[in-house]
This record gives C-alpha cells, sequence and structure tokens, in this order.
C-alpha cells in the first residue's frame, strides 16, 4: 500500500488524534502527519509542500472546511489532493455543499476504521 | 420559531418515551464505535445520575437546549484509553477532551436521526465540568430526558435537557 503524508485540520487536538488512530486501524501507512488547527492554519501547511491526502473537520474556528475547500483551489500545491470531509453535523446540506465545493468524500463522526477505508482506499489510485 | 413539540409533532409529554430510545441508540453506537465497548441499559435505570465528569453540548436552532454525559473519573479514563491509547489518556486533560468528544458525537448522533432537527439545529464546542457538587437549572420551560447506561462496571448517564 502506498506510504501517505497527511494533514489532518481539526480545531480539537483529541479528534485529531482520534482520526489518526482510525487511518492507521484502517490499514493506511502513514510516514508523516501533520496538523492544523483551522483552515488558516491548514493552507500553511499546504504551501509549504506536496502531501497525499487532507482529512478536514467542516465546523472550526477562524476559518472553517469550506472555505478551507474554496482556498485550496487557488493552491498549486493542493492541485490533486484529496480532502476528505469529518463532521458531526447531520446536515446533508453542509455534506452537499463540501462536495460541490471540491470534497472527495465525507465521514460522519461516529465512524469505525473499516468505514474509513471504504471512503479512502478509492482516492489512493492503486 | 417553532417549539420542538410542533417541529416533531409531539406533545411535551411525549417526548420522553419518543427521543428516550432514539437518545440511547445514538450514545450505544458511538461508545461501540469510538471506543469499541457495548453499552448496556443500567440494571437500576432510576440511580440519580453521579460522576465527577460531565461533559454538555449545548443545542441552539429547532432544538434549543443540550445533552450532557456523566460518569466518574475511573469511567472517562477508561474511555480515553480505548479511543486514544493508555498514553494519551494518563493525561487529564487529554482525558476530559475524550469525553467532550463523545458527548459531541453523542448529539450529533441524536440529531442526525430526527429529520427534524438534520439541517435546523446546530451544536455548540464541548465543555467538561470536573467536580460533583453542581446543580444545573435550564430555563424553564423545560423537559429531560435521561438514559442510564452500563459498560464494563461503569456507570454513563446521558441526559436530554430541551427548552420546550
Amino acid at each position: 500500500m502506498k506510504k501517505l503524508k497527511i494533514l489532518i485540520v481539526d480545531d480539537s487536538s483529541v479528534m485529531r488524534k482520534i482520526v489518526e488512530r482510525a487511518l492507521r486501524q484502517a490499514g493506511l501507512q502513514l510516514t508523516e502527519v501533520l496538523e492544523a488547527s483551522n483552515g488558516a492554519e491548514a493552507l500553511a501547511e499546504v504551501q509549504k509542500g506536496a502531501l497525499d491526502m487532507i482529512f478536514s473537520d467542516i465546523n472550526m474556528p477562524v476559518m472553517d472546511g469550506l472555505e478551507l475547500l474554496k482556498q485550496l483551489a487557488a493552491v498549486e500545491s493542493a492541485k490533486g489532493v484529496p480532502v476528505v470531509m469529518i463532521t458531526t453535523e447531520g446536515s446533508e446540506a453542509r455534506v452537499v455543499e463540501a462536495l460541490a465545493a471540491g470534497a472527495k468524500a465525507y465521514l460522519r463522526k461516529p465512524f469505525t476504521p473499516e468505514q474509513v477505508k471504504e471512503r479512502v482506499q478509492p482516492l489512493l489510485g492503486g | 420559531m417553532k417549539p420542538i413539540a410542533n417541529l416533531v409533532q409531539q406533545t411535551p409529554g411525549q417526548i420522553e418515551s419518543s427521543w428516550k430510545p432514539i437518545l440511547e441508540c445514538a450514545a450505544v453506537e458511538v461508545f461501540e464505535m469510538m471506543a469499541g465497548v457495548h453499552l448496556e441499559p443500567n440494571p437500576a435505570p432510576n440511580e440519580e445520575p453521579r460522576g465527577e465528569q460531565t461533559a454538555m453540548v449545548g443545542m441552539a436552532g429547532a432544538l434549543c437546549g443540550m445533552i450532557t454525559l456523566r460518569c466518574s473519573q475511573r469511567a472517562s479514563t477508561k474511555l480515553a484509553a480505548l479511543m486514544l491509547g493508555e498514553d494519551a489518556a494518563s493525561n487529564t486533560a487529554t482525558a476530559n477532551d475524550a469525553l467532550g468528544e463523545l458527548c459531541n458525537m453523542v448529539a450529533g448522533n441524536f440529531k442526525a436521526k430526527i429529520n427534524a432537527l438534520k439541517d435546523q439545529c446546530m451544536l455548540s464546542v464541548p465543555t467538561v465540568i470536573s467536580g460533583e457538587d453542581y446543580a444545573l437549572e435550564a430555563a424553564d420551560p423545560n423537559e429531560g430526558v435521561t438514559v442510564a447506561l452500563t459498560f464494563d462496571g461503569e456507570l454513563v448517564w446521558v441526559c436530554l435537557i430541551a427548552h420546550t
């Protein structure tokens, strides 16, 4: 399996740890895990260099996940990097909005490692 | 704003009977998926909630109120260890944050199961109270639903307090 450098964006440090743990339990080989607590911090990380995948919460202070998606569209180093949105919201409208803004998949909390694998595997491109 | 009783076509007195099983289901799913534990009903369902740790998440919009998750410090640490690993759980602040996230997910999962709330109810960030000696006073009129659960010999209470 491809080894991945990923970015996890969530204002909760515990949630970032939970997501990383779930990704590892899902069998993903993570070589580097970068973290950001909001969209603005995430943009700064993205501009530093190539990533294989971004996992982002939707509701965050400073810059939320939907705005992050819009801003990423203009960042050269983010081109082709799949973004998976993670949300507690039951709101389908927010999910639809995220997918329309460029997210490749979404995970609704709570999630199992199996669900993570199911959503992420198709994005790995072999 | 429409009162929640109208929104879900219930009279206030029906909230407990209608929403209690949904709240229980929401909690059971979250604990199972995120901590790998299966919650069972507390054999003493009317036991008053107690425990040093209380996580709270506010709800606003079609339903105004809050969901709380209360348990002992030991139970909270156990849950954090299951969610994050033993090392992370040894830090009290991390264990509290993990309890807050569990409460947040229970609230999110609860509203996701009720069509009238899905897109019309916002959640606050979680808050965790440490300590047992407090009283929670919600604005009147309100109704509460409490679900008493247990795992691995530990007691957990999930409460919904709705401003009606």
